[in-house]
């Protein structure tokens, strides 16, 4: 496994371009995070998103991976481009002439993803912990730790995303062709959707399966729980109730699509004559 | 026997074009083996095969007596196939780590690999700021890298100047006469005939010859003289036992196939003996290129 990732380490550290988009992607969540802790005026009315409420303990966790999640697409390039590379440099070729098996690469490629994955969840965890410190209203050890699943939750989001991403690189061999297959992929997802809601409500639990949509319901949008959303909607209405929690469905479900874009990259490369 | 790579069968179908034909032979160590056919007829292919990056539709082929997985047998071969394929943006040097770490082996050999080739003055550069020339013989470094027990070499000298097709020759015989087993496929007849000692010759996907150089077609040569005395030189060709037949190709040349080897010291001082003066004589072996076609137009 070491070996493995070496071998990709080694790739990407080499690599100028997924450096760089590495490199953007993990200022741009640093500053998303230091800006919301900027005052802004306006007229008379001072105005800190901080204040808010959203850098409170626990529900810090719960904010920050819900809004930084969408960062993910600079990294979505960056593993599309690691491996429509290999095909376009003929290096995939090479590799396996040289002795790397066809798992061995899919793997590599996989341990790759894995890394990406914690390297920005070790970042988010920092960056909330560090901006909870400053911000939040409370701060005792029991509440700073509780609802960490939220983290975990964004991880496995990653690492499915970037599993996708993988996939269609190994399918589809060219960066540009992956990510507009992925961009279909989303707008498909939206008409399945809209199709079930307004057509076939009994097929409404098909929505959960859908690759995207699952990886989404991993972290439930927390908005409507922010205090001052939720005291107005109860008065609206008092049986105003949703579940935030990560829910182990999801959890399945996603780590079921990881597999199966992994597994298929893998018997894809395994079928292929190159 | 050694035998390095066992070939059973193999055979690639695209669809209905069958591209390697049920092929069928052995790599013994040691030997020089040369890969001929004309393009398409499938000796990439077939090197895809063997290399793991082309599925056989059947047959099968064995490294190392079929003590190892391909992938594991393949980290003590050293291959190049087509073009030189590396990482643009990387250095020659960290390409080479790279396969250093494909292939488990230790850095220590790059330096010496990279001056086999004479590339070591440029180590430090990108890979794209090559030449072709350069591109072939990083290539080439790579694949020493492990000192493998076979070096596997797809068309080398493809596409290079006349000074990089010298290049190429040069590290190629070189490390031929170092001992180790190379397969060098090729179309170049010259390229094969200057550094191999086997040939396997396949045309349209099928195996047409396998075997020593020498044995490509089984005559033992011919010889070419003139005299002036061209009557006295008939009636002595037609009468020695060691003369096949004979023929007169152009300006009173005649060529004389051999029935079995003889010397052209011998049959010269035959002619004397009779008084007939030569002014020209010449024993020659056909090219292989004579013999290649030859061979290929008879099927």
């Amino acid at each position: 496994m070491k070996r493995l990732f070496l071998i990709e380490f080694h790739k990407l550290k080499n690599n100028k371009a997924a450096k760089i988009l590495s490199l953007i992607y993990f200022i741009l969540f640093s500053a998303i995070a230091l800006f919301s802790s900027i005052k802004f005026t306006f007229g008379s009315v001072d105005f800190r998103l901080a204040d808010q409420g959203i850098f409170n303990f626990p529900y810090i966790w719960h904010f920050n991976s819900y809004f930084v999640a969408f960062l993910k697409l600079f990294l979505a390039v960056v593993i599309v481009s690691m491996v429509s590379s290999e095909y376009t440099n003929r290096t995939l070729k090479q590799n396996l002439i040289d002795g790397l098996s066809k798992k061995e690469f899919i793997l590599s490629k996989f341990y790759g993803v894995l890394a990406f994955a914690l390297a920005s969840t070790l970042l988010l965890f920092i960056v909330s912990l560090v901006l909870g410190l400053i911000f939040s209203d409370y701060d005792e050890f029991s509440i700073i730790f509780s609802d960490l699943e939220y983290i975990g939750a964004y991880f496995l989001k990653l690492v499915g995303f970037f599993s996708m991403c993988l996939f269609f690189g190994i399918l589809l061999r060219r960066s540009a062709f992956a990510l507009g297959f992925l961009f279909l992929l989303w707008i498909f997802e939206g008409i399945v959707q809209l199709f079930i809601n307004f057509q076939a409500e009994s097929l409404e639990f098909i929505i959960q399966f859908l690759p995207l949509q699952s990886m989404s319901n991993l972290i439930i949008e927390p908005m409507t729980r922010l205090g001052i959303v939720k005291s107005t909607a109860s008065q609206l209405n008092s049986e105003f109730t949703k579940t935030y929690d990560v829910e182990w469905s999801a959890v399945l479900i996603v780590l079921a699509w990881s597999f199966i874009f992994i597994y298929s990259s893998w018997k894809l490369l395994k079928k292929r004559d190159l | 026997m050694n035998t390095i790579l066992k070939l059973n069968q193999l055979t690639k179908k695209f669809g209905s074009l069958t591209a390697v034909d049920a092929l069928t032979f052995n790599i013994e160590k040691g030997h020089v083996y040369g890969i001929l056919g004309p393009n398409g007829s499938g000796k990439s292919t077939t090197l895809g095969m063997i290399l793991n990056v082309v599925n056989p539709s059947s047959g099968n082929f064995e490294w190392f007596q079929g003590n190892l997985s391909t992938h594991e047998a393949l980290k003590k071969v050293g291959a190049i196939i087509e073009s030189p394929n590396f990482y643009p943006s990387m250095s020659a040097e960290d390409n080479l780590k790279l396969v250093c770490q494909i292939k488990e082996v230790d850095y220590s050999r790059i330096d010496m690999v990279l001056d086999i080739v004479d590339l070591k003055d440029r180590k430090k550069d990108h890979f794209k700021s090559y030449s072709l020339g350069m591109k072939q013989r990083l290539a080439i470094a790579s694949a020493l890298l492990n000192n493998p027990e076979i070096l596997i070499l797809d068309e080398p000298t493809n596409g290079l100047d006349p000074q990089g097709i010298h290049q190429i020759r040069e590290i190629i015989k070189r490390i031929a006469s170092e001992g180790m087993t190379i397969l060098l496929a090729s179309h170049l007849l010259d390229e094969v005939e200057k550094v191999c000692s086997h040939v396997v010759v396949i045309r349209k996907g099928n195996m047409l010859y396998s075997g020593p150089v020498d044995e490509l077609n089984a005559t033992h040569g011919f010889l070419e003289l003139k005299s002036e005395q061209t009557e006295e030189l008939h009636t002595f060709l037609n009468s020695h036992e060691a003369i096949d037949h004979f023929e007169e190709v152009d300006h009173e040349v005649i060529k004389a196939i051999l029935a079995h080897p003889y010397e052209a010291s011998e049959i010269n001082k035959e002619c004397f003996e009779k008084g007939i003066f030569l002014t020209h004589l010449v024993k020659r072996k056909e090219t292989l290129e004579e013999q290649f076609l030859k061979l290929t137009k008879n099927q």
